[in-house]
Order: structure tokens, then C-alpha cells, then sequence
């Protein structure tokens, strides 16, 4: 991501510290995850202390700051799915791409992220890949959806 | 300022407007036990060792000294059989960290705190958050933070800026309830992340 | 849409609207809601338009893509209006034949009609199915009457005529008096009465004063806020700004997920057709009141949605409970007074204001009042958004609606409220929905999150999911609560792994009893809440599994040894 891009987004929200988590969000938008350097160009512009801009990058979730996958999953862990099964839905995941939430695969084909109900909850356990659902996951059907990711 | 009159621990106390508890009970020579206070610090309320009863319009509640300011008429009691036991409960969680702190130890004889009572965790730190805030509040510097969020939540050095600014200061080392290592070892370890 | 400047030209417009359209002509209503869009809708969408295209029919027969309609189990769902008619699990194939129904007139399509499960007659009017008949659909059913996208449908059903009379017809004091007697609480939680809240911000003394909205729903279970705001946005605009109106507040915040695109879209949109109207912005409808809204993303972590929190983190700061004693409506953004509701909360003033405080406390019981929404999930044989009167039994919701426990199991327990809820044995659901009964079983109703729990769940391995949730979704910045949960998690983790000791209880009791006295926010306080609840009534299979290393429901992996 280059400096301007990031500048353009500062922008967008007149350069306010209030507006700090909707810039990150915007960045990540873009970009996908947070490089160092994005974090170092908000800090300054807001007038934020790097330390902060980092603690708030790292405590929310939805915030990476690695690069991420070509796909990202989202296995739901809300409390239906997880009452209808979604830890065989992690596990399923894990044998078949060698990752557990928070972490992207050595081949950065895949980044796998643990959320809590995406209001799909009658289709549970539901699995969302580039943000399509997939439910009612059966091991069998989880491993077929993953391999049919191209 | 304005007068406000309390009891604590059945002493009458004139206190002005504004005051914690804390301060309050300290003009009249009462002791409440805190971990994550400072003085030059703004209150956190972190630790809730300096939990109280306050009891107002006939109800009882509990606060902790370090923030709750004082109100007119209210009758404070720093000791009780519940008080006691948050407070050794609370011990009882930070020794799980924290085995070996002076400060810790001195105040688990007096609350009768179990050091083994809860499984023994890795890290030193209780999360007082005093390296943290002086670094912000005093120094302006904020080389350390806090990352992460629950029970991952760990103090954490920015390279980039503890590079710069921390070898020749360390004044947030001796603030550290548990051991000044636990702020040096987090310092040096986030050298070694880098490589 | 050109600016409205006066309540009489609203009234204008809206007159147009209706006559604009044939009263006689049919819509169908197509959920477009995550549930039902999971399940290809998308393409379900796109047929009817096409059919309808291609059978001359614009003008007679309306497509609409809407919000979510409730019946999530039987999605996609497509209703039928005026007819009534209600079709189930319609796909794309089906469009043709019922786009010619409906224009037609002609006999509903049997086959896609919902089938009564134990005899496997077909229903027609969606009135009559069990799932729908034993509802108050009043906020959530005007889901089927509009397309979110549209301000014109919303006028069509009488929208922001609420706001238009709370602005011209009564003063702010009436407004506030009419929402203080009427009786509404919170629906976020808490049951704190509404207009007692707006009071103290409208009377504490602050340059400027927020109204707030709390759209973060972070509870695992609860997705009716999602579907009520994705749905219907003008109707909580509207609410908020008529509670802007009585507390004397100038700016509003909308705090609300940031990982639902359609909730984004409908949202924004809404707001900028609300802008154009004159309903949002300066001198809305004429009236000289000025008042707009910022739209803040929470960033997906459970305690942002406590007053403070949320409120710290609309400011671009940590979202870390604020430890002074001074309340969020007296000193709470920028340290001004902000008064802070729940999605519901706020969907429910038009209504209020509209229909009056007899029509709204007529409904429930004695100190609840109105509707409440549910999400009803776990092992319910029906999932879905549901809508009941206050004081409807959890019997008739978990069996009539909910259509009892799914796959032949048994009903063990109800659960409400999420992680900081609690448990009420299967045995005891004649229990009503009321904020204060629910409370003093041990199962206060939260944001309406209603989780069905069969026979082969564990109670113990239940509450250690709660507070693993919790252990990564709290701020960790106080210790009861921070290491309380990390310890409470580490006995748990034994407990159902077999590996449980004599004593264990009356540690979960210990720190459960410090965390509920010391923690620093609500989180940590209520936190507890399942623990409790299921020592309550379940404490049998905490001994079972301590003493006799067996987990009744069958449910955790011991090992026998
Ligand atoms: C940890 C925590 C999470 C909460 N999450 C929500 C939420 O997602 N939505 C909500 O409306 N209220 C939530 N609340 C309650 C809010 O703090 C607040 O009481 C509520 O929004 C007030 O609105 P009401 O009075 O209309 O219910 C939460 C409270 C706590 C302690
Ligand atoms: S109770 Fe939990 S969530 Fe609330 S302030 Fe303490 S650590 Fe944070
Ligand atoms: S000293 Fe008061 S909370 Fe730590």
C-alpha cells in the first residue's frame, strides 16, 4: 500500500484522532492487514502516540497485523454453531490446512478467523469463505468446501 | 472547595470535594491496601485490592478507594469478613502470577492468601499497568503498552521507541509490584523478537 | 426524494405514494437476509424479477428483496402480499410458477406451502403456521411490508409521521413524559426504563448532549438487532431522532457491526435519503430543529458494547470500561451527556408516540410492556427472529414457535442472555417473558438471545464455553474478572476432561462471589451469572463428572478409565 493511498484515506476523515478505528478499518479494507508502516503514517498524521495506534491495533480482532491469506475463512463459533458442531468445523480446517484461528497458512492460500454469530445460526455450523456462507458443515463438507477453493 | 463530611472505619473525617476515598482515609490515618494507585498517577482501578464497603441511603455497596470520591454522610468500612475475602481472593489470583513478589507476600500474611491455591501461570505481571501509565502520564514517551485483549492481554515494549528512549531511563522498573525484571525482561525480549 | 419542509407537505407526499400505487396490486416479498442469502437467494431474487419481466407483469406484481422475515429454518422464505400467502424453501426454479400464482390469483402452490411437521398438512396463510401464529410480529413484520432500500416504502407504511408529530404536535417534556409512562425498558439488557435515562441526560448540564445507538449485538445467539436494523433502518432513525428531540440533543451516534455489508448499505443509504428529505440535518421537516448521526464501527470484541466502553471507542480510544463512578448519561462522550439504547429500544418510540402509552402498556405484564424480540437458536427445531408480547410463556416460544427441541431429542434447559445469562431446566418453562421474573430465576433475558439446550448437552461443558468467550472477549484490564475467568476456565477445562478434584465447586464459587462484588464493569460482574445458574439447578452433573469422572449428557470426552 503506498503512502498516498494512506494519506488519501487520513483524509477522507479530516486527519481526527476520533477517527482512528474508522481509518484502520479503512486501511485494512484495502489492504487487507495493517504493515508497520501504515501504523507509523496514522500515528503521525492524528498526532496519536505510536503505542496507542498499536494497542488498538492489536486489540481488536478484526485488525491483523500480518499479511493475510488469498482466502480468508470464518468459522462461526457463536453458541448454536458451537452447539451444532463448529469445533469439528476448526478441526476439519485444521487437518486440511494446517491452521487454527489467528493464523494464515505457510502458503498464505488460507487465513482462518473464530467469530461469534453471523446471525446464520439455522444453518449452523456455518463456515463464511471471501464472505460466502457455507452451512449445515459436516466434516466431509467442509473438507469438500475448502478443496473447491481455487 | 467545598467540606464533605464521612465516616471511615467509625472516624469522623472533613473532607474536601474532589477527594478519593483513599485520600480521605489517609487524613485520618486509615490504611486501605492498593497495587495499581500512584500518586502522580490518574486513578485506574485496576487491581481492586482497595475495594470498600460504602454504605449510602441505606444500601451497601462496594467501591474501590482509589476512584470513589467522597460524599456527604456516607459510612465507610475498609475491613469486613467480605472485604477480607475479595481481597485474598484477589491475592490469591495475582500470586498465581506472582509467587515470589515482596509486596504480594506482605499482604498475603495479613489476608491469609494461599499462594497455591490457583494453578501457576507463566508470567510475572498482575497487569497493574504502572510501567504503562508512567511511561504515558510522566515520561510522554509510551515505549510501553499494553497488547492484546481478556486473559492475553501483556505488557509490551515498542522497539522502535524503547530503542531510543529506554536504556537510559528505566524509571518504570522499580514501580513494578511483582519484580522489576518482569518490565526488563518484556524490554529485552521485545529486542530479541526483532532479531 | 426533494426536501420535505413542512408536516403538511410529508402527509402530501406520502398521499402521492399511495396513490401512485394499485392498492390491489400483489408484492412478494423475498428475505434477503444473511440466513436465507447463505442459502443462494441471491439467484432467488434475480428469477423473480426476470419472471416478472418476462410475464408483462411491472406495475402489478412487485419484487421486493427485504429483510429478514423470521422463519430463518425455512428459508428462503417469499410472503405473499396481500394474499398472506406464505412459501417455504423456495428456490429459483419456483419463480415462474409463483409469479403466475400470484398474478393469477390462482390456487397457492402446494408444494412449497410449510408443512405441519407431525401431520404434514400444508399451511397457507402464514398467519396459521404455528411459527407465525403465536407471534406480535409489531416491529420486525413491517420487514415483509418494504424494501430497506426504499424511504417511498417506509412513507407508504406511515413512516416519520411519529417524528412529524412529536416535532410539531408536543413539546419535547411531552414526548419525554409519554416514553417515561409507557414504560419501556431497555431490550439491551439491562430493562432499565428508557425514559428515566433520557431524563437524566436531558436534565444534567453539558454545551452538548448524544443520543447513541447500540447496534453492536456482540452476544453469541443474538441476531435480532441485525435483522430489525438490516430490515427496517428508518424506523430506528426515526426513534433516535425523536429521542434526540426530548433530550435536547444536537448529535446522534450509531455504533454497529462492522462485518454485515447489507446492515452497512441499508444503513448508510438510509440516512443519506433521510438527509435529502430534510428528515436528518438541519431544520428537519421545517421545525427548526436541527440534529444529525455519525455511523461508528465497532471492531469486533464483546465489552465494546457496554455503555462506557462503546463509548470510549466511539471517541478513537480503547474500548476499556471506565472505572469513575459518574454515568454514561450524565458525563459520557467527550465527557457530555449521552444517552445511550439499545436497536429495539429505539425502534419501539415511533410506535409509542404513534399509538400511544395505553396501546403500548397494554401489552405484557404488569412492569414489562410491549413486544420483545428473540433469537432463537440452539437445538430448537424452528430458528429464527421471533416477535412476542412481553409475558408470553417460554412455553409457547420454545414448543409453538420454536416447534420443540429438533431431531427427537429432549428439552433439558432454556438459556437466555448469552454469557452473561443463565439457565432454567427444561421443566420450568411456563415461566413468562418478563425482564423481573426471568431475573429472579437466574435467567435474565439479556438482549433476547433464547438458546434451546436437548438432552445431550452438558451444563458443565456450556458454561465453559461461556467463559472461554469471555476470557477473549472482556478488556482484561481488571483482575476479578481477567484472571477470576483464567481460572475459572483452568478448573472448568478439568472438570469436563475428567480430571476435576473435590473442592473445585467451592472454588468456582469463591471467585465467582469476588468477581460479581469487585469487578470493574458489568462484564465481570455478571460473568458468573451461567456458572450460578447451573450450580442452581444442575449440580448433579458437576459432581457427577468431579466424582464419578462421567458426563451424564455424554456430551465431554472422559475418558473411562
Ligand atoms: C459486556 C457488555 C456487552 C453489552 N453488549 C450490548 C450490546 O451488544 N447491545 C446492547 O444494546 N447493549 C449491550 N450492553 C448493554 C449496554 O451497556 C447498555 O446497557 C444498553 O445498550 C443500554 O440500552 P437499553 O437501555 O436500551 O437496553 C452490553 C453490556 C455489557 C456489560
Ligand atoms: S470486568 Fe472484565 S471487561 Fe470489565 S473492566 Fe474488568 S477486565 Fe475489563
Ligand atoms: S489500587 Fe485501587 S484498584 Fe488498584
Amino acid at each position: 500500500m503506498t503512502q498516498d493511498k494512506i494519506d488519501q484515506i487520513i483524509d477522507k476523515f479530516e486527519a481526527k484522532p476520533r477517527a482512528l478505528i474508522m481509518i484502520l478499518m479503512d486501511i485494512q479494507h484495502h489492504n487487507r492487514w495493517l504493515p508497520k508502516e501504515a501504523l507509523e503514517r496514522v500515528s503521525e498524521r492524528l498526532g496519536v502516540p505510536l503505542a496507542k495506534v498499536q494497542q488498538i491495533a492489536a486489540f481488536y480482532k478484526t485488525f491483523s497485523l500480518v499479511p493475510k491469506g488469498d482466502h480468508e475463512l470464518h468459522v462461526c463459533t457463536g453458541t448454536s454453531c458451537h452447539l451444532r458442531g463448529a469445533q469439528k468445523v476448526l478441526d476439519t480446517v485444521y487437518e486440511v490446512a494446517g491452521i487454527r484461528p489467528g493464523e494464515t497458512d505457510s502458503e498464505s492460500k488460507f487465513s482462518l478467523t473464530a467469530v461469534n454469530c453471523m446471525g446464520a445460526c439455522s444453518l449452523g455450523p456455518v463456515m463464511m469463505v471471501d464472505g460466502q456462507y457455507h452451512g449445515r458443515l459436516a466434516p466431509s463438507k467442509t473438507e469438500d468446501v475448502l478443496k473447491n477453493v481455487k | 472547595m467545598s467540606e464533605v463530611r464521612l465516616t471511615i472505619d467509625g472516624k469522623e473525617v472533613a473532607a474536601t470535594e474532589g477527594m478519593t476515598l483513599l485520600e480521605a482515609a489517609r487524613t485520618v490515618g486509615v490504611e486501605i491496601p492498593t497495587l495499581c494507585h500512584h500518586d502522580k498517577l490518574e486513578p485506574y482501578g485496576g487491581c481492586r485490592v482497595c475495594t470498600v464497603e460504602v454504605e449510602a441511603w441505606g444500601r451497601t455497596k462496594y467501591v474501590v478507594g482509589c476512584v470513589y470520591p467522597v460524599e456527604a454522610d456516607i459510612v465507610v468500612r475498609t475491613r469486613s469478613e467480605k472485604i477480607d475475602q475479595i481481597r485474598k481472593t484477589i491475592l490469591e489470583l495475582m500470586l498465581a502470577h506472582a509467587p515470589d513478589s515482596h509486596d504480594l507476600a506482605e499482604m498475603a500474611k495479613e489476608y491469609k492468601a494461599d499462594p497455591e491455591k490457583y494453578r501457576r501461570e507463566s508470567s510475572f505481571c498482575i497487569h497493574c499497568g504502572l510501567c504503562v501509565r508512567y511511561c504515558d502520564e510522566i515520561k510522554g514517551k509510551n515505549a510501553v503498552t499494553f497488547v492484546d485483549q481478556g486473559a492475553s492481554r501483556e505488557i509490551s515494549f515498542i522497539p522502535e521507541i524503547a530503542a531510543k528512549e529506554c536504556w537510559d531511563c528505566k524509571e518504570c522498573f522499580p514501580l513494578c509490584p511483582t519484580s522489576a525484571l518482569q518490565a526488563a525482561y518484556v524490554l529485552a525480549r521485545s529486542f530479541e523478537d526483532v532479531g | 426524494m426533494q426536501r420535505i419542509g413542512s408536516p403538511e407537505k410529508l402527509e402530501e407526499i406520502r398521499k402521492a405514494i399511495l396513490e401512485a400505487r394499485d392498492p390491489k396490486a400483489s408484492s412478494i416479498a423475498i428475505c434477503a437476509a444473511p440466513n436465507c442469502h447463505a442459502l443462494g437467494n441471491g439467484a432467488v431474487v434475480d428469477a423473480f424479477e426476470k419472471e416478472v419481466k418476462a410475464q408483462g407483469l411491472e406495475g402489478k406484481v412487485r419484487v421486493m428483496a427485504t429483510g429478514c422475515l423470521g422463519f430463518c429454518e425455512m428459508g428462503p422464505v417469499v410472503i405473499v402480499n396481500p394474499s398472506n400467502i406464505c412459501y417455504v424453501q423456495v428456490g429459483a426454479d419456483d419463480a415462474a410458477e409463483i409469479v403466475s400464482q400470484v398474478a393469477n390469483g390462482e390456487k397457492p402452490i402446494e408444494r412449497l406451502l410449510y408443512a405441519d411437521p407431525d401431520t404434514g398438512e400444508r399451511v397457507e396463510a402464514l398467519d396459521k403456521i404455528p411459527f407465525y401464529r403465536e407471534q406480535s410480529r409489531i416491529l420486525i413484520g413491517d420487514n415483509a411490508r418494504i424494501d430497506p432500500t426504499s424511504l417511498e416504502d417506509y412513507l407508504a407504511i406511515g413512516g416519520y409521521a411519529a417524528l412529524s408529530k412529536a416535532l410539531f404536535a408536543m413539546t419535547p417534556e411531552a414526548i419525554l413524559d409519554e416514553v417515561k409512562e409507557s414504560n419501556l425498558r431497555g431490550r439491551g439488557g439491562g430493562g432499565f426504563p428508557a425514559g428515566r435515562k433520557w431524563e437524566t441526560t436531558r436534565n444534567a448540564p453539558g454545551e452538548e448532549k448524544y443520543v447513541i445507538v447500540n447496534g453492536h449485538e456482540g452476544e453469541p445467539g443474538a441476531f435480532m438487532d441485525r435483522a430489525l436494523f438490516t430490515g427496517n433502518p428508518h424506523l430506528v432513525l426515526e426513534g433516535l431522532i425523536i429521542g434526540a428531540r426530548a433530550i435536547g440533543a444536537t448529535k446522534g451516534f450509531i455504533y454497529t457491526r462492522h462485518d454485515s455489508p447489507m446492515l452497512l448499505a441499508n444503513l448508510n443509504r438510509a440516512l443519506e435519503q433521510a438527509r435529502e428529505a430534510g428528515l436528518l440535518g438541519n431544520d428537519i421537516l421545517g421545525s427548526g430543529f436541527d440534529f444529525d448521526v455519525e455511523v461508528h464501527f465497532d471492531v469486533g470484541i464483546f465489552v465494546s458494547g457496554e455503555s462506557s466502553a462503546l463509548m470510549r471507542s466511539l471517541e478513537g480510544n480503547m474500548p476499556e470500561p471506565r472505572p469513575k463512578y459518574v454515568r454514561t448519561s450524565v458525563s459520557g462522550v467527550n465527557d457530555m451527556p449521552s444517552n445511550l439504547n439499545n436497536v429495539e429500544t429505539w425502534a419501539n418510540v415511533p410506535y409509542i408516540i404513534n399509538n400511544g402509552v395505553e396501546w403500548f402498556a397494554g401489552m405484557g405484564t404488569e412492569k414489562s410492556n410491549g413486544s420483545k424480540l428473540i433469537s432463537l437458536s440452539g437445538s430448537a427445531r424452528n430458528i429464527g427472529v421471533v416477535e412476542v408480547e412481553m409475558g408470553t410463556s417460554l412455553k409457547t416460544v420454545v414448543e409453538t414457535i420454536g416447534g420443540g427441541v429438533a431431531n427427537g431429542k429432549k428439552l433439558k434447559a432454556v438459556h437466555f442472555g448469552g454469557p452473561m445469562g443463565g439457565s432454567i431446566p427444561g421443566d420450568m418453562i411456563d415461566t413468562p417473558l418478563d425482564f423481573d421474573e426471568l431475573g429472579k430465576l437466574g435467567a435474565p433475558m439479556g438482549a433476547g438471545a433464547l438458546l434451546v439446550i436437548d438432552d445431550e448437552t452438558c451444563m458443565v461443558s456450556l458454561t465453559r464455553y461461556f467463559v472461554e468467550f469471555l476470557t477473549k472477549e472482556s478488556c482484561g484490564k481488571c483482575t476479578p474478572c481477567r484472571e477470576g475467568m483464567r481460572q475459572m476456565l483452568n478448573i472448568l477445562n478439568d472438570i469436563c476432561s475428567g480430571e476435576g478434584r473435590p473442592g473445585d465447586i467451592e472454588r468456582l464459587e469463591e471467585i465467582a462471589d469476588t468477581m460479581s462484588v469487585a469487578s470493574l464493569c458489568s462484564l465481570g460482574k455478571t460473568a458468573p451469572d451461567p456458572l450460578r445458574s447451573a450450580l442452581r439447578y444442575f449440580k448433579a452433573e458437576y459432581e457427577a463428572h468431579i466424582n464419578e469422572k462421567k458426563c451424564p449428557a455424554g456430551d465431554c470426552a472422559i475418558e473411562a478409565n
